[in-house]
């Protein structure tokens, strides 16, 4: 191992990925598997039946204390006010100016107690943000060393963790969670996922992540369970158009440009970035993200620039194969005015451009029941 | 893995089987276990010029761009169109049927410079 990877973060289940002979990469900073027996498998096994991912390196913080609501409020752009206990919303971090600082998931625990998920590259940025905003009586704390991840997603994801928590999982709503035990040790068991299918997201002690990892391996292997990696967490999220910070959203980007309109909830009092937004709102926004197919020859990905009417017009923020759907798809950024499905649009590969189409998004939903 | 005693190797990670004043390129099991799952091909037009240590051409997988470069100069023959269709051959059969392109070699004693099989093996193994 060479200086560099000796310096990257480990989960505690790197020991677990090296022995299932995964191929590891440099995450942001954390030494992650980006494959197991290959993407294209591992984003099948989630889209049909079970995959396993190890999420660790996500970050956590709690927001505690009497007026708790009231920072998660100030610093956040969805309605801390409206969880109810036991419920989970995705939203957003904003900087005064009205950019990303993150995109994170809040637990109302209760009101005075909450939980979020975060970006592992920018939990330590986010937290010096929660604190930095803090004229309440509550308290920030930075708890990712107490918490492994994972994150069990697809169509038989419940049948195969129930058959380690007592917890009737049935029971448990989309974007709702509570605490169990899964593989007899402690839980946080929440019913989220970030690859368009139904699924679970387990937070459970780094001590026991070992243990609960082969638990549920084990439990799904009548399902042809797979142990799945960043990459096809990446293709999946893709697919449900999901975003993904320093791609669709950065510093730069504002919610209703990202099509994240639905998560600010202007009404519900200041928040950080709220004055910006309103500005925003009067003067309309000038760029806005919209999918598209590739209908030439090519894959549109991450960075490429996109043509309309032999002028440059925006940009791609993610884009690749959809092994769901045949496709080469992608999301961009393009004037508010195009940024609507049905426009022709060349993205431009190695100096030549390849005609693409706008679609509507998401390119995956799936089928209910 | 065995690589065939009779191919020349680059450090790029390409394999050419010259015959007389004609050659065929590939990319190299290692080149495609280290891909992954290759999703897209693409390949000079016959006609075209080829120069040696320069691109020709990318392989794609489901994550990345790679480009190929020609271990030798020369003039495109003809392009496996098999890889247009199936990119996914080059993941199961790299040494075979999913060879990339046919050349006419302009200079053969540019093969001097490449590696053996042995050579490229252990180049692999110490990579």
């Amino acid at each position: 191992m060479n200086d560099t990877a000796a310096e990257l973060k480990k989960t505690p289940l790197f020991d677990v990925h090296r022995s299932l002979n995964a191929k590891l990469v440099d995450f942001g900073g954390w030494n992650m598997p980006v494959q197991y027996s290959g993407i294209l498998q591992e984003h099948n096994a989630v889209r049909t039946s079970v995959g396993l991912f190890d999420v660790s390196h996500m970050g956590e913080l709690t927001v505690r204390g009497p007026e708790a609501e009231k920072l998660v409020n100030y610093v956040s752009t969805n309605s801390a006010t409206k969880l109810k206990p036991g419920q989970a919303h995705y939203s957003a971090l904003l900087y005064e100016h009205g950019g990303f600082v993150d995109d994170i998931l809040v637990h109302k625990i209760s009101s005075t107690d909450f939980f979020l998920c975060v970006n592992a590259s920018n939990q330590e940025k986010d937290f010096e943000h929660i604190r930095s905003q803090n004229r309440f009586d509550a308290e920030v704390e930075f708890v990712s060393d107490r918490y492994a991840q994972l994150a069990i997603q697809g169509p038989r994801a419940l049948t195969t963790l129930q058959k380690l928590t007592g917890t009737k999982l049935s029971e448990i709503k989309y974007y709702w969670f509570t605490d169990g035990i899964v593989a007899g040790v402690p839980a946080r068991i929440a019913r989220t996922g970030y690859t368009g299918e139904d699924g679970f997201e387990v937070y459970v002690a780094p001590e026991h992540a070992v243990d609960v990892w082969n638990a549920i391996l084990d439990a799904g292997q009548e399902f042809q369970i797979k142990p799945c990696g960043l990459g096809a967490r990446n293709t999946l999220r893709l697919e449900a158009k999901m975003a993904l910070y320093g791609h669709e959203i950065t510093a730069s980007i504002n919610p209703f440009e990202a099509d994240l309109g639905w998560i600010v909830k202007m009404d519900k009092g200041d928040f950080v970035g709220r004055g910006a937004l309103e500005k925003i709102s009067e003067h309309g926004i000038t760029r806005k993200l919209v999918g598209f197919e590739m209908k030439d020859r090519g894959i549109g990905r991450d960075g490429y620039e996109v043509w309309m009417d032999n002028k440059p017009a925006g940009w791609v923020t993610s884009g690749g194969p959809s092994p769901t759907l045949g496709k080469n798809i992608g999301l961009c950024y393009l004037p508010v005015e195009s940024a609507v499905p049905g426009n022709s649009i060349q993205v431009i590969i190695r100096d030549a451009p390849v005609d693409a189409l706008t679609v509507p998004t998401p390119f995956y939903k799936r089928p209910k029941g | 893995m065995n690589y065939p005693e009779n191919f020349k190797y680059t450090k790029e990670h390409e394999w050419l089987e010259a015959d007389g004043s004609t050659g065929k390129i590939g990319i190299t099991h290692h080149a495609q276990h280290e891909l992954g799952d290759i999703v897209f091909v693409q390949l000079p037009k016959p006609g075209s010029k080829v120069t040696k240590g320069q691109t020709f051409g990318s392989v794609e997988s489901v994550k990345a761009v790679s480009d190929v470069y020609a271990p030798v100069s020369g003039e495109v023959l003809e392009a496996n169109e098999l890889l247009a269709k199936s990119p996914e051959k080059l993941n199961e059969d790299p040494h075979g049927e999913a060879w990339l392109i046919k050349v006419s070699l302009s200079s053969p004693d540019e093969l001097t410079g490449l590696m053996s099989a042995a050579e490229y093996q252990s180049y692999v193994d110490a990579e």
